[in-house]
């Protein structure tokens, strides 16, 4: 069980990560606390996805289970959503469909 | 049955394993009936069919031209330390060698008979013989001798099927805790799909025990990413982006970390047993051009290789939610997605879902499967194999041997 204090949407998976796994729906206006600092979501953010679990400059190597995922595209502030739009492959690029369901990169 | 208090010594044998006559201990003591062509296969299910309840299991080859590949993984899967005793089925015009396998077999001291339906005389005698044969070889491995097991004694694989986003956030790293707590009690364990190692060679290869095993697991999987290449296949799907996940290497992850945190101790291919305590990477995908298709055509075929390899047991997650089992060996279901256990908890050994709503630790369910793990190897049955699956596929590849860095002394 989680203490008291302690998020309830997010979750660590390892020590050296600088993500977190949102494990509860999070809507805009939502507070939490990630490692003792109060975070507020501006936005709805899935299941499964993902938040920075601090401070993350541009370029810098971002790591989940204790593995680097890829590189921040720009600065991401603690608790924003990290997705295509500011975290991308250092191995290939992810082709994915957009809101039109037409291949994008 | 192991208490879950870790004080009680190491390796103490807690579990009464069969012996066989190469030393190894299994953890279930089955026939296998196994067809060397499809043309065999409707008479080897008859035959099955009518010892439902019993174990005897289908296994098979299905191609009617020669394959070394196959023919290992067949030697291999009849004298798996869980099988008992074989019944090989040959139409008797098929490419197989049924002769080799039965000589292999038969050195092992397991009972074996052959049963050639043209010889035999056409489908009704040959499952009349068949099934004669194995209501004797039933009786005669009641009596295999048993022996103290120790956890170091066991081998465990580890495979993922219908993924969601959830896989790779709770039941896989679970795993990866309980293969850790596995390979410190001494047992071998082995993860797989080099396919879905891509992006990860680099953190992969540093956890090698010898930088020449480094350069082999790099070099498998920059070998998986040309074939795959080769195949056409997208290892991206829009769903994956949609479900959260934003790169390859963070797909990759989600296979990559049910190998926990010990460091690698070899690499091997179908077949190749591990002889010592540690984690293995086998590798899936064929060598040289592809010639036969997709590496693993489905979750069993990578099944029936961990097994190949001497798998006791086979930790299994998934988060939409597979069922299947297989022959030989049992399949744990460790459900990552915790609205998919509740539809589907009949079908799931454990919940890992529970990590997602903050009722678990990832450490507390990877304690939870090592349990499992003891719990079916003492005798109880998974919910797969309650439910009566045995699924099981083989098909055509080429590999080459292990190179000598593979398995570092």
């Amino acid at each position: 069980m989680q203490p008291e204090g302690k998020s309830r949407k997010l979750l660590r998976i390892h020590r050296d990560d600088n993500v977190l796994i949102v494990v509860a729906p999070v809507r805009p206006g939502d507070r939490d606390v990630i490692d003792g600092c109060e975070v507020v979501f501006t936005q709805n953010i899935a299941i499964g996805h993902k938040v920075a679990a601090r401070d993350i400059r541009a370029g810098e190597k971002v790591y989940k289970c204790g593995v680097p995922i890829g590189s921040a595209k720009e600065p991401i502030p603690a608790g924003a959503h990290m997705h295509l739009h500011n975290l991308k492959s250092d191995y290939i690029a992810t082709y994915t469909l957009d809101k039109d369901h037409v291949f994008v990169k | 049955m192991s208490s879950s208090n870790n004080s009680s010594s190491n390796n103490s044998p807690t579990l009464q394993g069969f012996l066989r006559s190469d030393g190894r201990k299994g953890i279930r003591n089955c026939i296998v009936v196994a067809y060397l062509v499809e043309c065999a296969h409707h008479v080897a299910r008859e035959i099955v069919d009518s010892f439902r309840g019993q174990p005897v299991h289908l296994i098979g080859f299905g191609g009617c031209y020669p394959n070394a590949y196959a023919d290992r993984m067949m030697n291999k899967l009849c004298t798996h330390p869980n099988v008992g005793g074989a019944l090989l089925l040959s139409l008797g015009c098929e490419s197989f060698n049924r002769h080799r396998l039965a000589e292999e077999i038969a050195k092992t001291g397991r009972p074996v008979s052959t049963v050639v339906i043209q010889q035999t005389g056409g489908t009704r005698k040959s499952i009349d013989s068949g099934k004669l044969w194995v209501e004797q070889a039933l009786k005669q491995i009641a009596d295999v001798p048993r022996a103290p097991l120790g956890v170091n004694e066991l081998v465990v694989g580890t495979v993922c099927g219908g993924s969601d986003a959830t896989s790779g956030i709770s039941a896989n790293p679970a795993v990866g805790r309980a293969f850790d707590m596995l390979v410190e009690q001494g047992a071998a364990t082995i993860f797989e799909e080099t396919g879905e190692m891509i992006g990860l060679e680099d953190v992969m290869s540093a956890r090698a025990v010898t930088p020449e095993l480094g350069h082999e697991l790099k070099a498998s999987v920059e070998k998986a990413a040309y074939y795959y290449k080769q195949m056409g296949h997208a290892s991206f799907a829009p769903g994956n982006a949609e479900g959260g996940l934003t790169t390859i290497e963070e797909k990759s992850i989600g296979a990559y970390c049910k190998s926990g945190d010990s460091p690698i101790s070899g690499l091997i291919k179908p077949g190749d047993v591990p002889r010592k305590s540690g984690l293995y990477l086998l590798d899936v995908v064929p060598d040289g051009e592809p010639r036969f298709g997709f590496p693993n055509i489905n979750d069993n075929a990578e099944i029936a290789e961990l097994i190949a390899c001497g798998s006791h047991v086979i930790l299994f997650t998934t988060g939409r939610g597979s069922v299947v089992g297989s022959a030989i060996s049992p399949v744990i279901k460790i459900c990552a997605n915790p609205e998919t256990y509740e539809r589907m908890s009949e079908d799931m050994d454990v919940n890992a879902g529970k990590i997602l709503r903050l009722e678990a630790s990832v450490d507390e369910v990877g304690e939870e499967i090592y349990e499992k793990v003891l719990d079916v190897a003492s005798g109880t049955q998974s919910c797969s194999e309650s439910l009566g699956h045995q699924e099981f596929v083989l098909t055509y590849k080429s590999f080459e041997p292990i190179g000598p860095s593979c398995l570092p002394m």
